[in-house]
């Protein structure tokens, strides 16, 4: 079995090795007359986190295992619910809209997850909701992705636009 | 005298009221941000600085600035009174203030850290005041041959004085310069790096994205897996006998707050170093020098002062190269220094010649924003006693919105907010494997300065790298980059010496 520290330095290789093969596209040597090429900083840069990430393996495969687990067991699949609500949050913001999606979020991680009572999930989206509009899209002029939503929008558009 | 009369106009900036708002905004969001556990001013200053397109540019790095402060001021407080530090930046203060206010000695505490921050903030921004002027005028003979030798002086300070794994500290140092070329090639204006031809990648990537995600996202997704066990508020009232108390026992502590203040402006200027070891440093100090060493980490009132002062001096500190030389000393100022390249300013030393107004007026807010952060900090006492008995989901939800919603809004583009996601989860197992992630927002920032002073000097002498060594300036910082670089091996070559006579 591999230690967590061993595949984050191998998964950093692998990226740098992927970074190279991106900046060879330009040229990667010396212009004579006019210094690096275009692909020089990023391909020598991704070569120098290649050498050091492969230093850092082998050095952790050489120590033995720490006593602890890398991740806390009791945590972890917390931590890992969370980040997938962010990813399913995300994948809904330009197809159901951000006034669905991060309500639906807001919903999941404080009355679900967190175990709060309706009143204060309640209160926090609809607080949420009126600052994204209010402050977002009314002041600043950002418009947030609305999807299949946007019909719904037309008429508060003509209100404060 | 020049100095002065420079300082007074910028006072007539800062004292414009719209800015006495801002700095009193500013101050009590980043007393709230610092005081709870986790969160600290690099993690304000991102989450919020997309949110600052909405004020001009001088009063949008003036609320910066004051969150900054406010951040620093509010580490102590949950410091105190849950004993977990509020930012790494207060960790030296838990180990006095957190006996003291188990001892019912909270109010104390927290006046004392607030008194102290306030002293540290106000004599580093004196120094930055008398520092700031003259350094800017060495910087402006910099060419682009110096500019180089300083970043790259910058990064091997990490290498030489960062004390995390050197090995790591490389890795993270070029990854951010390589996230830095994704783009356009400055030069040639060729596309390069442009991951799975996702058009998103052209505009580059912004190092708020970066930010945010390894600040915002990653941060809390950290704090989760810490948030364990839940802590235990302690009580505090503050009554004006305790306040009077306070004051005069400060009094007495005049030296320890002098030197805490000393180390925290010179250290913090260090990129590599910060306010978290010039914290630590002072607190050393004041423990070796005081008469009765044995009553720190018991509840000695001089272990909050020393930490609290010098981790404020330390946030002034490394203001000073970020606006003189463009060069951030902390992540905070890295991610100020990319807000005002966002605005349309260059930092560095030309600013103080076309923007005298943005400067002198951002440095005078320094001290009002001390004197605002002095008072919020006392008066919410009872506030933040209440605030952190906050669940702390509520928190993690409404800062994991503002960094969906942050991330998308300057850019507009989903792209981006995808982004974030990744550097958050990516941050998070870099952190729990001790990779050092202030190099890697600082390479970010730096990277196109780096390879653009690089290669401009390079066509300039027509491909003679000899020349970085030729400028007696840019030679001097070349030298001292080497030397740093080249310290952790004498270290190592030291101690191995050693250790054979040691097992003979």
């Amino acid at each position: 079995m591999l230690k967590s520290e061993s595949l984050i330095a191998l998964g950093l290789m692998g990226l740098s090795a992927y970074f190279m093969y991106y900046a060879v596209a330009l040229p990667i040597g010396w212009v004579e007359g006019s210094g690096p090429g275009g692909g020089a900083f990023p391909f020598w840069l991704s070569f120098i986190m290649f050498l050091a990430s492969a230093g850092i393996l082998i050095k952790s495969l050489r120590t033995a295992a720490p006593s602890e687990p890398f991740f806390d067991p009791d945590m972890i699949g917390q931590v890992a619910s969370v980040m997938a609500a962010l990813v399913v949050a995300v994948a809904l913001m330009p197809l159901l809209g951000t006034y669905i999606a991060l309500p639906a979020f807001l919903i999941w991680y404080l009355k679900f997850y967190g175990r709060h009572g309706w009143v204060l999930t309640g209160s926090i989206v609809v607080g949420t909701l009126l600052v994204l509009f209010f402050f977002f899209e009314v002041t600043l002029r950002i418009l947030m992705p609305k999807g299949i939503t946007e019909p719904l929008f037309f008429p508060l558009y003509r209100i404060f636009f | 005298m020049e100095t002065l009369s420079l300082l007074a106009d910028g006072f007539a900036v800062s004292l414009l009221p719209i800015n006495i708002l801002i700095v009193v905004i500013g101050v009590t969001v980043g007393l709230f941000i610092g005081a709870m556990p986790g969160l600290g001013s690099v993690n304000g200053v991102a989450i919020v600085l997309p949110l600052t397109f909405i004020v001009p540019p001088t009063s949008a790095i003036i609320l910066l600035a004051a969150i900054y402060y406010g951040a620093m001021y509010g580490g102590a407080i949950s410091s105190i009174l849950l004993g977990i530090p509020g930012a790494s930046t207060a960790v030296a203060t838990t180990f006095d203030g957190r006996p003291m206010a188990q001892q019912g000695k909270a109010a104390l505490a927290l006046i004392a850290a607030a008194v102290g921050s306030f002293v540290g903030g106000t004599i580093s921004v004196i120094l930055f005041t008398l520092f700031a002027a003259p350094l800017a005028e060495v910087a402006l003979a910099f060419g682009p041959a110096e500019e180089f030798a300083l970043v790259l002086l910058a990064f091997t300070t990490f290498v030489g004085l960062g004390g995390d794994d050197i090995l790591k500290t490389v890795v993270m140092i070029c990854l951010g310069l390589a996230l830095a070329t994704v783009g356009l090639d400055m030069i040639s204006g060729q596309p390069r790096l442009v991951f799975m031809d996702l058009p998103g990648f052209y505009a580059g990537i912004s190092f708020l994205v970066l930010a945010i995600g390894v600040y915002g996202i990653g941060e809390v997704l950290w704090t989760i897996e810490q948030s364990k066990t839940a802590p235990t508020v302690t009580p505090a009232k503050v009554t004006w006998a305790e306040f009077s108390a306070g004051l005069r026992i400060l009094r007495r502590c005049w030296k320890t707050m002098t030197s805490g203040s000393l180390i925290g402006f010179f250290v913090g200027m260090l990129p590599a170093a910060g306010a978290t070891p010039a914290a630590l440093m002072a607190y050393g100090i004041a423990r070796s020098s005081s008469k009765s060493p044995e009553t720190f980490g018991k509840g000695n009132v001089e272990g909050v002062l020393a930490p609290e002062t010098a981790n404020n001096a330390a946030s002034t500190g490394s203001m000073l190269p970020m606006l003189t030389l463009g060069i951030p000393g902390s992540p905070t100022t890295a991610l100020l220094l990319g807000g005002m390249v966002m605005w349309g300013l260059t930092p560095g030393p030309m600013l103080f010649i076309e923007q005298p107004d943005f400067i002198w007026g951002l440095i005078s807010s320094l001290y009002t924003a001390n004197f605002a952060a002095v008072i919020v900090n006392i008066a919410l006492i009872p506030v933040f006693v209440w605030a952190l008995r906050m669940p702390f989901t509520v928190l993690c939800a409404v800062v994991l919105v503002l960094c969906i919603v942050g991330g998308f809004a300057p850019n507009g583009k989903m792209h981006d907010v995808w982004l974030i996601l990744g550097f958050g989860a990516a941050g998070y197992l870099l952190r729990k494997a001790e990779y050092p992630l202030a190099p890697l927002v600082l390479a970010l920032v730096l990277g196109p300065l780096m390879e653009k002073s690089f290669r401009q000097t390079l066509i300039a002498e027509q491909g003679d790298v000899f020349a970085f060594f030729q400028r007696p300036l840019s030679g001097t910082f070349m030298v001292i980059a080497l030397l740093l670089f080249l310290f952790p091996v004498f270290k190592r070559l030291r101690d191995a010496r050693r250790k054979p006579s040691l097992a003979e």
